[in-house]
């Protein structure tokens, strides 16, 4: 594998995260990371879904006509979305009980339609296949660290083992009710994207709307 | 038009430019047919092992209710009972349909058979499910004084799908023992919190049906005052008195009331 493909699979997982940088799939994020488990099989879900969501696309990107590219890429993640979402039922129906309606959101999950949009409507299919799988496993290394870090301090569990003893059954541990309700997991992201610019500094962007100071004085 | 095999029309076809209209039409055929034959056949190929998953929860949702139930572990120790009997009941006339046996008899099949179920007026349909089967099991447990529990399989229309749920009747056949909810599709985070344990706790001993025969169970806004009232959840309104109207229905006489009313008046099984 040349280094130019091997950019493609690692260049998603710090300096091009989808969630970190690109900021998408936000939602889901926050959704399934109350425990280790549900993280690590939505992020498998979205993983397979995005590879072959991206290898279909860039399949007929010759073949698409403009005005309805996007409803054409929409049907295709839409019907792998249920393709997943049915096998799970079919194979961990106890997991699919657990991730409920999410695993049909990765449909509106705009790191899937990013990907097709900007990527495999423009590249032949291995790279796009690399990429989709890429996307997946940034998507999932920050579904992993978020969740390892609610479950362990929400619970004192780590895939269900528990790792800390609770102070309910004797123990030290108190667990941090915070962690499981849903701002925690914008917390958590919010400390992960500023300790990953500040020690990449590329990756901030420019100031939009800078503060000009006015020469004149202030004048308000 | 001289050559007219699949392969020289196919290759024709892609050579069509992209915003020609036969292309786009072509296209846009061509995905919806390979989604819809993909989701079709995953979804029926898949949809056996998906209802005995299904079918596994609801069996242990059933379980896990009579074994939460008070007192029943004393009355299954008593009578050496390991479970339930299963009895087919004919809803109108309130008997035992002995013709039908029960362990075979499919209740879910039957609830969309327009042969196995009866129409229902607006008036009586309080469940919301338009048609009632003729037939239907009920799950029965003996202890040394005659009956100790009595479960019914109930279901309705909440605020956007399908209850359905194990109510289970103390040996008075008035009161409440319990109350399981194994299937719904309501609003996430809302309506599916009717699925709480300590909200199904709630309903263990109300009074569902008063002396005289009328079915008193209800949901209310806030606290509950009376033994026929169940505490609704804020949020989960439509979804909460749903479960009250599927109740009041299977309780009343379009439901399992004449077979409760039979039981009542000393009749045996």
């Amino acid at each position: 594998m040349t280094s130019k493909t091997l950019q493609l699979l690692t260049a998603p997982l710090i300096d091009n995260n989808p969630i970190t940088l690109q900021i998408l799939g936000i939602c889901s994020a926050l959704a399934v990371t109350t425990s280790m488990a549900t993280a690590l099989t939505m992020s498998l879900a979205l993983t397979a879904v995005l590879t072959t969501a991206s290898a279909a696309i860039s399949l007929i990107r010759f073949h698409l006509p403009g005005s309805i590219r996007l409803v054409v890429q929409i049907t295709i993640i839409a019907s792998l979305v249920i393709i997943a979402d049915q096998l799970l039922r079919a194979y961990a129906f106890e997991m699919s009980e657990r991730l409920s309606v999410f695993v049909g959101l990765i449909v509106t999950n705009c790191i899937v339609l990013a990907r097709a949009e900007t990527f495999a409507m423009r590249n032949p299919v291995w790279p796009s296949i690399l990429d989709g799988v890429g996307n997946g496993l940034g998507y999932g290394l920050v579904l992993m660290i978020v969740a390892a870090i609610r479950e362990g301090l929400g619970a004192g569990t780590l895939f269900g083992a528990q790792i800390a003893p609770l102070a309910s059954e004797g123990g030290w541990f108190q667990p941090l009710g915070l962690m499981l309700l849903a701002p925690s997991a914008f917390f958590i992201i919010g400390l992960l994207i500023w300790a990953i610019r500040t020690g990449r500094p590329a990756l901030v962007e420019p100031d939009e709307f800078p503060l000009r100071t006015d020469p004149r004085g202030d004048r308000s | 038009m001289s050559n007219l095999s699949p392969i020289a029309l196919w290759s024709r076809f892609l050579a069509l430019p992209n915003d020609s209209r036969t292309k786009t039409l072509g296209i846009a055929f061509l995905v919806a047919l390979v989604s819809a034959t993909a989701v079709s056949v995953t979804s029926v190929a898949l949809k056996p092992r998906q209802e005995a998953h299904v079918a596994a929860l609801r069996e242990a949702k059933l379980a896990t209710m009579i074994a939460t139930l008070p007192g029943l572990a004393d009355i299954l120790r008593a009578t050496g009972a390991e479970t339930l009997e299963t009895t087919v009941v004919d809803l109108a006339e309130g008997t035992v349909a002995t013709g039908i046996d029960p362990d075979r008899y499919d209740f879910l099949g039957a609830q969309t058979d327009p042969v196995q179920t009866v129409a229902l007026t607006a008036e009586q349909d309080m469940a919301g499910i338009g048609r009632r089967p003729l037939y239907a099991p009920v799950f029965v447990l003996r202890g040394d004084e005659g009956l100790a529990l009595v479960v019914l399989p109930v279901y309705g229309t909440g605020y956007q799908s399908t209850i359905r749920a194990y109510l289970a009747l103390s040996a008075d056949l008035n009161s409440i023992a319990g109350l399981s909810i194994y299937e719904q599709g309501e609003t996430p985070g809302l309506g599916s919190r009717i699925t709480d344990p300590a909200w199904q706790a709630l309903w263990a001993d109300r009074q569902a049906v008063d002396p005289s025969g009328e079915v008193v169970i209800t949901v209310v806004r806030g606290k509950s005052t009376g033994p026929a009232e169940v505490d609704g959840i804020s949020g989960a309104t439509r979804s909460t008195t749903g479960v009250a109207r599927l109740v009041r229905f299977w309780l009343g006489p379009d439901g399992f009331g004449p077979f409760l009313s039979r039981l009542r008046s000393g009749e045996g099984l």
